[in-house]
């Protein structure tokens, strides 16, 4: 039924909902992240189920229901200096979308910004969630507490499941204060396997580095970030300066709204907004990043997380994995055509027992196969 | 605690399941001497105990899943052990089960700084996974009281935490890939050296499942390098209402701190009389610990100091240097053991939201007197997670009464909005409460995890959910 949308506007009717549909469901947050292979279904939103249930800023808790907009709970939290430390990315420009991304829809993927280097990805930021599964039954896990070991950990299953277990009615968030500088470190020039070794020596120092990118092409950049107190901010620049040396000239950036611009950037994967092409996200082991970005002979490429995570733009088709070969780690279709994400897998093929868990979950918590299905196939 | 009736049909196979056991491993890695098996008949939760039909010691992968599709083939329950340091009774043994050890499985793999991990056998200790990497500069970072002796096995089943969790995380936040042995012997590898998953997160579930989904033969390690130092300060407060409210502003204002640890009067009392540290005689004291270079934590601590200020603090004392560093974690660290010189006690771990922290300590109070049992706190105050630990005379028969004043302060945990165990787990200690924490659908989608990787419901099927909401299954 296309061009209908159902648009529960609580829990208790999102679970009516799920249990009277008849046919495949569509789950729809903000619909900023058309990732995944195409669904066919009844159009089924998020976005009825919204607003801020909780916010301590003293327990660095925040509940919200997962329609609401990221931007509500990111001023929320801006208004009391903290924020989500795991820095979500807003993939609007990269995939030309419009729309208002939910939180629902940040934890369903994962999305997690250059910070997840060292301050973890969503899914070690979340702390509870609340969901309908397939049979429409609501489910709780975990809770509002930062320690919470009790039962299975279904919050992280659910982070980056993209609606394919349940439909999160909930989230449950830790947040962190905003140090109050924050500053960029810039070399230019480097090569890729010499940004490699400059961010590795960076992010194993200890003057805590919450960003390292590297931006290759015919004027290469490579962009490192602290933040901190004003003493943390005067020793640790000096010091990575002085441990950087041979890498050449650092020039520091402090000025608060070019530095977020810079980052902003690098998480949205700027470079590749409006150029056409497939964007492949590969998450690799740091060090394989060179030898990966020879072996994709790609059209752009940019390095995040210190070179453990590669994004790179490819003509429209290119089955990335035939030409890669094997590697450590997973490569994942975020941006093509739906044919192009029809015709080859969006998700790494996992090895058969591993596919098997993954789809025996599947089958338990949705049994008739109408949540997303087939988006992670 | 009721455990399963064992299956007389697998006691009385014990010799053909012993001789299928000592076809794939060495002699004195099955251990079945009735004798012997007594070495594992509880873990630190030693008010339960029960030899098991036998002990198995693999020394690689490989044998483990021999063992378990012997096992499986078998019908035979398995409980897996890492040291057996579960305060929860997670390695508590049923008398026709096979206790699976890991403790022949100590090596480190595999040692990569460039990309920050270290690949582990299971067995291997928390604090020598620290120690294989220290030297270089880098540390790995869940640091629970156990460090000593726990293992990594045991990390991963209970997703175990630490003082330090505050800025670092717990097990979970660090670990980045497993190989697991399934049930039926399969080997699978979940995660590795890259930092997320490329399918259902399969390792988030796997990390703290108590040993139930599988057996976690190596593990992928996230490293960090050292700080450039740390330095506490010891904080006393006239009551544990102010000392909360500290807490949370210190919280609010923006500074990170590694550890704030919170100990009530009867506990320092009790650290006083063992440790001889020089703690103040105060309601309620503050560890606070910041990390950096010194100017960096004169930074910190000056913050830290004027928020203190503003609670009238009965005492502030900043370490100048390490030996004064030393005796402030010195009454901390002994805590535990002080209470254990002094009396039998229950260690419970419920977490709550930071802002019901005097509440909460304040309903223990009471209940403590109405119980006429009492109760210390030491717990890891940033992050909620309460350690009260329930002081009891085994041989005046006390046990049960502590056990039932643990019940009423975990469901109190739960009523404000926290958990029954923050960084312990489940196991058979908190399994019957279960219910107050998790309505009948929740707790299905759990066994429903179980269900795919452990069909026939044989890894530590005793634990973590109640027995009579798993019983169809186990019976199946």
């Amino acid at each position: 039924m296309e061009g209908c949308v159902i648009s529960p506007r609580d829990e208790a009717e999102m679970s009516e909902a799920v249990a009277g549909a008849d046919g495949p469901l569509r789950i729809l947050g903000g619909g900023t992240r058309p990732i995944g292979r195409p669904v066919a279904g009844a159009a089924l939103s998020v976005a009825g189920l919204s607003g801020i249930t909780l916010y301590e800023p003293g327990a660095l808790t925040l509940v919200a229901r997962a329609g609401t907009p990221l931007s509500e709970i990111e001023a929320a939290l801006a208004a009391e200096g903290q924020r989500l430390a795991f820095e979500p990315m807003d993939h609007r420009g990269l995939l030309g979308t419009a729309g208002e991304p939910t939180i629902g829809g940040v934890v369903a993927a994962n999305v997690s910004g250059p910070r997840r280097v060292t301050a973890g990805a969503c899914r070690d930021h979340l702390l509870g969630v609340r969901f309908v599964d397939g049979t429409g039954a609501v489910v709780k896990n975990g809770g509002r507490v930062m320690k919470n070991v009790t039962g299975y950990d279904l919050v992280k299953l659910m982070a980056g499941s993209w609606g394919t277990l349940g439909v999160l009615t909930e989230v449950s968030l830790k947040v962190l204060p905003v140090p109050p500088i924050s500053a960029a470190l810039r070399i230019a020039g480097l090569p890729t396997a010499q940004a490699l070794a400059a961010m590795t020596t960076a992010l194993g120092s200890p003057y805590e580095v919450s960003g390292a990118a590297h931006l290759p092409g015919e004027a290469p950049v490579t962009l490192l970030r602290i933040e901190g107190f004003e003493t943390q901010i005067t020793h640790r620049t000096a010091r990575l300066k002085d441990l950087l040396r041979a890498f050449g000239d650092i020039e520091v950036e402090t000025d608060p709204a070019v530095v977020r611009e810079l980052w902003a950037g690098i998480r949205d994967i700027s470079t590749f907004h409006g150029v056409a092409g497939d964007v492949w996200r590969l998450s690799v082991k740091p060090s394989d990043a060179p030898g990966l970005l020879a072996r994709a002979d790609a059209e752009g490429a940019a390095l995040d997380w210190g070179g453990g995570l590669v994004w790179l733009r490819l003509p429209e088709g290119t089955d990335l994995r035939a030409r890669l070969g094997a590697f450590g780690g997973h490569a994942t279709l975020v941006r093509a055509s739906a044919a192009t994400r029809a015709a080859i897998a969006p998700f790494q093929p996992e090895v058969a027992p591993v596919a098997a868990l993954s789809e025996g979950i599947r089958r338990r918590f949705d049994p008739r196969g109408i949540l997303n299905p087939g988006l992670m196939a | 605690m009721d455990m399963p009736i064992p299956d007389a049909g697998i006691l009385s196979r014990k010799a053909q399941i012993v001789a299928r056991l000592l076809a794939v491993l060495p002699r004195d890695a099955v251990i079945h001497d009735a004798a012997e098996t007594r070495a594992y008949e509880c873990d630190a939760l030693t008010a339960y105990k029960c030899p098991p039909l036998a002990a198995v010691l693999p020394a690689s992968t490989a044998e483990v899943a021999a063992v378990l599709r012997i096992c499986h083939e078998e019908g035979v329950p398995v409980v897996p052990r890492g040291s057996g340091t579960s305060l929860a009774g997670g390695a508590l043994p049923t008398a026709d089960c096979v206790i699976l050890g890991v403790a022949r499985m100590a090596e480190v793999l595999e040692t990569d700084y460039d990309n920050r991990f270290v690949r582990v056998q299971s067995g291997r200790t928390n604090l020598s996974v620290t120690g294989a990497v220290e030297e270089d500069g880098f540390f790995y970072a869940p640091d629970p009281s156990s460090q000593l002796a726990c293992a990594i096995a045991g990390n991963v089943a209970m997703n175990s935490g630490g003082a330090h969790c505050l800025k670092y995380g717990v097990t979970t936040n660090n670990l980045l890939g497993v190989t697991l042995v399934l049930m039926d012997g399969t080997v699978v590898e979940l995660g590795g050296a890259h930092m997320d998953a490329g399918g259902l997160d399969l390792l988030g579930v796997v990390c703290g499942s108590e040993g139930q989904l599988g057996v976690v033969t190596e593990a992928t390690l996230r490293i960090l390098p050292k700080p450039e130092g740390a330095r506490p300060v010891l904080i006393g407060f006239s009551s544990n209402e102010v000392a909360g409210a500290c807490v949370s502003d210190i919280i609010k204002a923006g500074v990170l701190p590694v550890a704030i640890e919170f100990m009530d009067r009867p506990c320092i009392r009790a650290c006083e009389a063992f440790a001889h540290a020089g703690y103040p005689d105060c309601e309620a004291l503050l560890i606070v610990e910041v990390e950096g270079s010194p100017a960096e934590i004169d930074e910190q601590l000056g913050l830290i100091t004027q928020i203190a200020r503003r609670h009238d603090p009965v005492e502030f004392r900043e370490a100048k240097d390490a030996g004064e560093a030393g005796r402030i974690w010195l009454g901390r660290k002994s805590a535990f053991g002080a209470m254990g010189q002094i009396n039998d006690y229950i260690c419970l771990d419920g977490t709550i939201p930071v802002s019901e922290l005097p509440f909460v300590l304040r309903r223990i109070g009471e209940m403590s007197k109405d119980y006429g049992l009492a109760v210390a706190n030491v717990f890891h105050a940033g992050d909620g997670n309460m350690h009260p630990l329930i002081l009891y005379d085994a041989n005046a028969g006390e046990l049960h009464k502590a056990e039932a004043l643990g019940a009423d302060i975990l469901t109190l945990c739960v009523e404000v909005g926290g958990c029954l165990t923050g960084e312990h787990g489940v196991g058979i200690e908190k399994r019957d409460l279960m219910t107050t924490q998790y309505a009948p659908s929740d707790l299905e989608a759990q066994m429903r995890v179980k269900d795919v990787f452990d069909p026939a419901w044989l890894l530590n099927p005793a634990k973590l959910f109640p027995l009579a909401v798993t019983e169809t299954r186990r019976a199946a």
